[in-house]
């Protein structure tokens, strides 16, 4: 059971604060990254309201629990303000992110214990591997639970995410449900552009894995996939959202383009963003 | 100078191959991963008999790494196999982000290290793993010496929770140490006792110490030889102790200079107890082709030269 189980509305409002808490945490520090992180709001908080059955009070083995890994480590704002607004730390720490002595390092760690991280993440194309030898470990358990992880469309180009390509179907994965942001976007330009991705859907079908699409910045698209995700598993096959996604998604000028991956915005800037989203609960 | 009888010689990966499978028998949490070296790694007989806890990941080492360190957190005690080279070189990053930083419970087991995986070649024989290893917070690096303490080495770092690197390898040596010692993690093993100069080696090197130590016995110097299996945390206590005594050392092991068991050494040293040193092993050279025995003799990682390096030592104390 999800501790949450909100409804459309509750979700929505629920993104609306933690895109708040997403440029605020960048804008505080004037580093980490805007774009990806509000483009993925949709997803994680699908995840930790609606989809996992999780538990806020952090337990890292996660037994009869669904996991959620991120690879793509530097959208690690829009996790950390999930995970807070969760409750699996205080939203105050917020203010601590990217600071020294902090728990909310630049990209998720273990070394400080902030609850809710399983492993660290930041170079890239690890994510996979990692969420399927958990998904492995809990068959081994008999635990009937799920893992979720969230790869970076640009995260594609590492080889490292090939090679778990074609281990989950050989050993028939199935309580794995991987997710690609597929924004097209990477630090120096289109993924087109950068390394040509081609047909993604082919690409991961023909690896053995069930293959799903959908828009990731519309809960009334995103929740159905993911429900389809979790009626797909425990059929011999891993399963794929390519989740097409707008970076900067919820604040117009940062919609769409690359160059948000890796600013903050400035005061201003800051001030426009925030006029577009209303709060929800409180800023922390 | 004690004797040292045996009655077999082994391989130190077999001893490896013997540990995980008592392990297979013992501990439910033990797994296994390989990547297509099954053979190589002596990991046949857990997979016989531990089918549902063997995993075959091909020829795909940052997987493996990724795929362990992932079981831990399900409560696994993932070992991987592969050689050395491909254990380290190829997957630093992966280990260093997944695993050592992550603090995860992985066992990351290797073989064919150094130079005597012999005729395959520099390709294969990695001379720098135990320095990149070492490197790495958290880690724990260990280097046994022979078949039986490879076995209970592998037997033991399942008991110990974090990251470990345990490194042995393929050539047939003779097995001289007990078959029911307790393998201690960070606790070095005076095989010797002896007042003229201190001999420190690692893996192979120990015998070849022990060898250097009859030579000497010879020639009246009284050496002591201790076993240094866990290079990092690294006895200083011990080392300190042999070295107060002795008033010099030799350090020898079947790795590069930099970055080595002698490194750590000469840092220990230089830092509480400044005497002179002299390091037998690889300096500054990748290997090549040829059988264990001309590589060791060629690259001088052998009595021969810990026996030189000995008279250097004394020379200079």
């Amino acid at each position: 059971m999800n501790p949450f189980n909100y409804d459309t509305e509750e979700l929505k409002q629920t993104a609306a604060q933690v895109r708040r808490d997403i440029l605020r945490m960048v804008h505080a520090v004037n580093s980490g990254h805007p774009g990806g992180s509000l483009g993925c709001t949709e997803l994680l908080v699908s995840l930790y309201f609606k989809m996992m059955d999780h538990n806020p009070d952090f337990k890292m083995e996660g037994r009869n629990e669904d996991l959620f890994f991120l690879s793509n480590g530097h959208i690690s704002p829009v996790w950390y303000s999930v995970l807070a607004r969760a409750g699996y730390f205080d939203v105050k720490e917020l203010a601590t992110f990217r600071k020294l002595n902090s728990r909310l390092q630049g990209h998720p760690a273990t070394e400080e214990n902030l609850p809710g991280i399983r492993i660290a993440s930041g170079s890239l194309g690890q994510g996979l591997s990692v969420a399927t030898g958990a998904a492995q470990a809990k068959k081994l358990n008999n635990d009937k639970n799920l893992v979720y992880v969230l790869m970076g469309d640009g995260e594609l180009d590492e080889g490292q995410v090939w090679e778990a390509a074609m281990y989950a179907p050989h050993h028939k994965v199935d309580n794995l449900i991987a997710i690609v942001d597929r924004n097209g976007q990477q630090i120096d330009g289109p993924t087109d552009a950068i390394m040509y991705l081609g047909n993604l859907h082919a690409k991961w079908e023909s690896f053995g894995w069930k293959v799903l699409e959908t828009n990731g910045n519309d809960f009334d698209e995103l929740i159905p996939t993911l429900e389809e995700a979790k009626s797909l598993t425990g059929q011999g096959k891993p399963i794929m959202i390519l989740m097409n996604t707008i970076m900067g998604f919820g604040v117009d000028f940062m919609m769409g383009s690359h160059k948000w991956h890796g600013v903050a915005p400035n005061d201003a800037q800051l001030q426009e963003a925030l006029l577009q989203l209303k709060a929800a609960s409180n800023d922390y | 100078m004690k004797d040292f009888p045996y009655t077999e010689s082994k391989d130190t990966r077999s001893g490896f191959g013997a540990g995980l499978h008592e392990l297979g028998k013992t501990n439910p949490n033990v797994v296994a991963l390989c990547a297509d070296l099954t053979g190589s790694l002596k990991m046949d007989a857990f997979k016989k008999d531990f089918p549902e806890r063997f995993f075959q990941v091909g020829i795909a080492e940052a997987n493996m790494i990724g795929l362990a360190a992932g079981m831990t957190i399900g409560g696994k005690i993932p070992f991987t196999g592969t050689f050395a080279n491909f254990s380290t070189g190829r997957v630093y990053d992966q280990i260093r982000q997944s695993v050592a930083y992550s603090g995860k419970n992985v066992k990351i087991c290797a073989s064919h290290a150094g130079v005597t995986l012999g005729e395959d070649g520099a390709t294969h024989q990695i001379l720098e793993d135990l320095g990149m290893m070492k490197m790495l917070p958290h880690m724990t690096v260990i280097n046994p010496c022979d078949f039986n303490q490879t076995k209970a080495a592998t037997i033991a770092i399942a008991d110990y929770e974090g990251p470990v690197y345990l490194r042995f390898g393929r050539p047939v040596v003779p097995n001289f140490t007990p078959a029911d010692q307790k393998f201690e993690i960070g606790k070095a093993w005076v095989l010797n006792e002896g007042k003229d100069v201190s001999i420190f080696a690692t893996g192979h090197l120990v015998w070849k110490a022990v060898l250097a130590g009859k030579i000497l016995a010879e020639q009246g110097i009284d050496a002591e030889i201790i076993n240094i299996h866990t290079i990092k945390p690294l006895d200083e206590e011990a080392i300190l102790a042999s070295v107060a005594k002795t008033r010099c050392v030799v350090s020898a092991e079947e790795h590069q200079l930099n970055g080595g068991l002698g490194d750590s050494i000469a840092q220990l040293l230089a830092r509480k107890m400044p005497l002179p040193l002299e390091m037998v092993g690889v300096n500054d050279s990748f290997g090549e082709s040829g059988t264990p025995e001309q590589l060791m003799e060629k690259y001088r990682l052998n009595e021969g030269a810990i026996v030189e390096a000995v008279q250097k030592v004394m020379a200079r104390k």
